[in-house]
């Protein structure tokens, strides 16, 4: 590994980590589309606070997108209080209009201006090394000065407010009954979200920082139930992710946050299908287990009640079953078979007839 | 080039014809399937299944290796409908919210779609295949075939939407009840996200897969300011979808260098502002309009019946009084301009001494308020 891929390795996980946090809380909140919002709408105050400033390095620009993320925010809602929209409608209408006002801009003034589409659209990380800066004798591409220094902000912000993002988040009343304004740590979220969004944007471009702070945290969401693990496995997820990323561009020679992106959405997939409760696996596995349970208790509750009675040769009999509990014949074999299985029925007999442990098990249930 | 230009350039030059055309095809459709999405309160729907669409295009033009548009549309329809089914898959299946099943689906979709579009690049195909142009549209390379090809899809949803018109409506406004009638919500429910699906697949190459959004969002929320009938919705939603197509192209045409994309979607919200704004009945134009009537309605009321109530002190209820003495009864209210007004009406008499006092008719006036009030 050359310096030059190292360098590119580090920004791009210090970028996975930063979105990551904010991510976690968007998705809980129910407002991961705000990022898709801002991300598009930094855009315009990029550009609009380029042709203020002139400069395409001022950290200017960095305030100017970062204003123009809560531009759009406040817009929306707005637009919402006027009661006039809903709220999926405002987003939709805000983001596009603000973003199309950018790229319209960027299109006329394109032979003065130090910008183009496609690398606003897709981001520049391998680009990004050449780009150095120094401080205190330590020279390092400004990427991950900037990054590091946003991944640090949104940490401290993290610990001093972990209580009160996380009470506001989980129960919204008891945190406004308490004291705490919903509104405040509202725009102090979306503050870091524009933030983060614009430190990554100059990598990743806009459509794919949404996927670095929503698939993650919403992977995370499927593995745990306790919000510092959950913050914890976003940040691990999205930063394998970044990196995994990487190597699959160098392979395909390909653009590495488009990679990311994609590999962002292979360990969703995973979560999904595999998460040890939640996934979808999980689940299925789940509810077999539960028809298997339901289906040994019927055979049961049925051999037992027929048991020692005159009809006990016809009614407990295989065939039987198909009739009086509705089975199909495989399924009412399978049964019989789980039923042998766990030792509730007698082995090979017709009919069929209840073991001691079987004749307790069928109490058992009548008696629940 | 003024308007009347570009309008004999309509009739006059193929190209011009074939692009405007296009335009009012994509705003058309995606204006009628738009008040769906709308009233569903599904706007964003149409967000991730067009970045969706992305690397289906792109697929498309790798297996096929042409730039045939209908393989292409196939691909961005597959992939888009993929996209729209993950979202209903991560939904009813796990405890993830829809904004955030959007969001996934939007970027790690739109992600792969650039990773694979880059990799064509750099193979230098996809310069070849103008698929740039699916990033933010470019309704100037549009001919004739495809645009047909809009319209015959275009047409068919149309027709699709006319055909399950009630099935629509119910589905819209009151699935649950829907549900209970029999009618196959969820079979609706996917019939009506694939005609999304097509209406995206139309607005592909003159929208761009990054704002075609906005014009599953745009007409229906400007036209639902006009009008509270799903009939007229749906007709002035596509009429408005049109004309911002048609706008954009205008506009696009005016100015040298304008991407076509977010030429329309400026079109689009500027219909929204304009609607928002003076729209009859819910125009905020409209509102601060009637407050401010009832403000004042309130306020004659109010010095109406103070100059009574004053006057039966003296038992007389046409009795005149200063100014200054209702402005104490009467506290924080501009009594002088609602005196004004009263008297331009002919209920109060302003006397030779400065003083103001009830006409007979403001009296029976205020008679018959206190009346109603009493009733009340």
């Amino acid at each position: 590994m050359t310096p030059f891929q190292v360098e590119i390795q580090v920004i791009m996980a210090l970028v996975a980590a930063a979105c990551a946090l904010p991510g976690v809380f968007l998705v809980l909140r129910r407002m991961a589309l705000m990022s898709d919002a801002i991300s598009h709408s930094v855009l315009f105050g990029i550009v609009i606070a380029f042709f203020i400033v002139r400069e395409a390095s001022s950290p200017l620009l960095i305030l100017g997108a970062a204003a123009s993320g809560v531009l759009t925010v406040w817009l929306v809602e707005t637009l919402l209080r006027t009661g006039r929209v809903k709220e999926d409608a405002a987003m939709g209408l805000v983001f596009p209009l603000l973003f199309s006002i950018g790229v319209i801009l960027i299109a006329l003034y394109a032979e003065n201006v130090h910008l183009d589409i496609d690398t606003v659209l897709l981001g520049e990380v391998a680009l990004a090394p050449l780009n150095r800066f120094t401080l205190l004798g330590i020279n390092l591409p400004l990427g991950v000065w900037m990054m590091s220094g946003i991944l640090f902000i949104n940490l401290a912000l993290l610990l001093l407010f972990y209580k009160e993002l996380k009470l506001s988040t989980f129960d919204t009343e008891l945190a406004a009954a308490l004291g705490f304004s919903p509104a405040l740590l509202h725009y102090a979220l979306m503050t870091v979200v524009s933030v983060t969004t614009v430190g990554a944007f100059d990598h990743v471009g806009p459509v794919l920082v949404v996927a670095l702070m929503i698939a993650p945290p919403a992977a995370a969401y499927l593995l745990t139930e306790t919000l510092w693990k959950m913050l914890a496995l976003s940040v691990a997820i999205g930063v394998v992710a970044a990196i995994s990323g990487y190597w699959l561009a160098n392979t395909l020679d390909t653009n590495i946050a488009g990679a990311a992106a994609t590999m962002t959405g292979v360990f969703f997939l995973l979560a999904l299908l595999f998460a040890p409760q939640r996934g979808l696996l999980a689940k299925a596995l789940q509810r077999r287990r539960r028809r298997q349970r339901f289906a040994v208790e019927m055979l049961l509750v049925h051999l037992h009640s027929h048991e020692g009675t005159a009809g006990e040769a016809t009614e407990n009999c295989l065939a039987h079953l198909t009739g009086e509990l509705k089975w199909q014949p495989a399924f009412a074999q399978a049964a019989v078979k789980w039923a042998q299985q766990q030792g509730l029925i007698a082995e090979q007999t017709q009919p069929l007839a209840l073991t001691d442990s079987g004749r307790t098990a069928a109490q058992q249930v009548l008696n629940r | 080039m003024n308007l009347l230009e570009f309008i004999s350039l309509v009739f006059s030059d193929y190209t011009v014809r074939t692009v405007t055309m296009g335009a009012a095809v994509l705003g058309l459709v995606s204006g009628v399937l738009s008040t769906y999405a709308v009233l569903r309160k599904q706007s964003l729907l149409g967000d991730a299944m067009s970045h969706a669409a992305m690397p289906g295009v792109v697929l498309a033009f790798m297996l096929t290796g042409a730039k045939e548009p209908l393989p292409l549309l196939i691909g961005a329809g597959l992939a888009g409908w993929l996209g729209a089914l993950l979202v209903m898959l991560v939904v009813t299946q796990t405890r993830i919210k829809a904004d955030s099943a959007l969001g996934i689906v939007l970027a790690v979709f739109f992600g792969f779609g650039l990773v694979l579009l880059t990799s064509l690049q750099s193979s230098g195909s996809a310069q070849q295949a103008g698929l740039n142009k699916f990033l933010f549209g470019q309704a100037a390379a549009l001919v004739l075939d495809e645009v047909l090809l809009m319209a015959g899809l275009g047409g068919g949803a149309l027709l699709l939407v006319a055909l399950l018109w009630k099935e629509f409506k119910l589905l819209s406004f009151d699935p649950d009840y829907a549900a209970t009638l029999g009618f196959p919500v969820r079979r609706l429910d996917i019939m009506l996200t694939t005609l999304i699906v097509v209406a995206i697949v139309i607005g592909l190459q003159t929208v761009g897969v990054v704002l075609m959004s906005a014009m599953l969002v745009a007409p229906a929320a400007a036209a639902r300011q006009w009008t509270d009938k799903l009939g007229r919705m749906v007709l002035l939603s596509g009429a408005f979808g049109a004309l911002a197509g048609i706008g954009g192209i205008f506009v696009s045409y005016d100015v040298e260098n304008l991407p076509t994309g977010p030429a329309i979607v400026l079109c689009a919200s500027a219909l929204v502002a304009v609607s928002l704004l003076f729209a009859p009945n819910r125009g905020l134009v409209a509102g601060w309009w009637r407050a401010r009537r009832s403000r004042q309605r309130l306020r004659a009321a109010a010095v109406l019946e103070a100059l009574y109530v004053m006057g039966e002190h003296h038992g007389d209820a046409l009795h005149p009084h200063t100014l200054r003495s209702l402005q104490t009864a009467l506290p924080g209210k501009d009594v002088q301009r609602a005196l004004g007004q009263l008297q331009g009406e002919g209920y109060v008499f302003h006397n030779a001494d400065g003083q103001w006092g009830l006409t007979q008719a403001g009296a029976e006036t205020v008679e018959t308020l206190l009346r109603e009030t009493a009733r009340e």
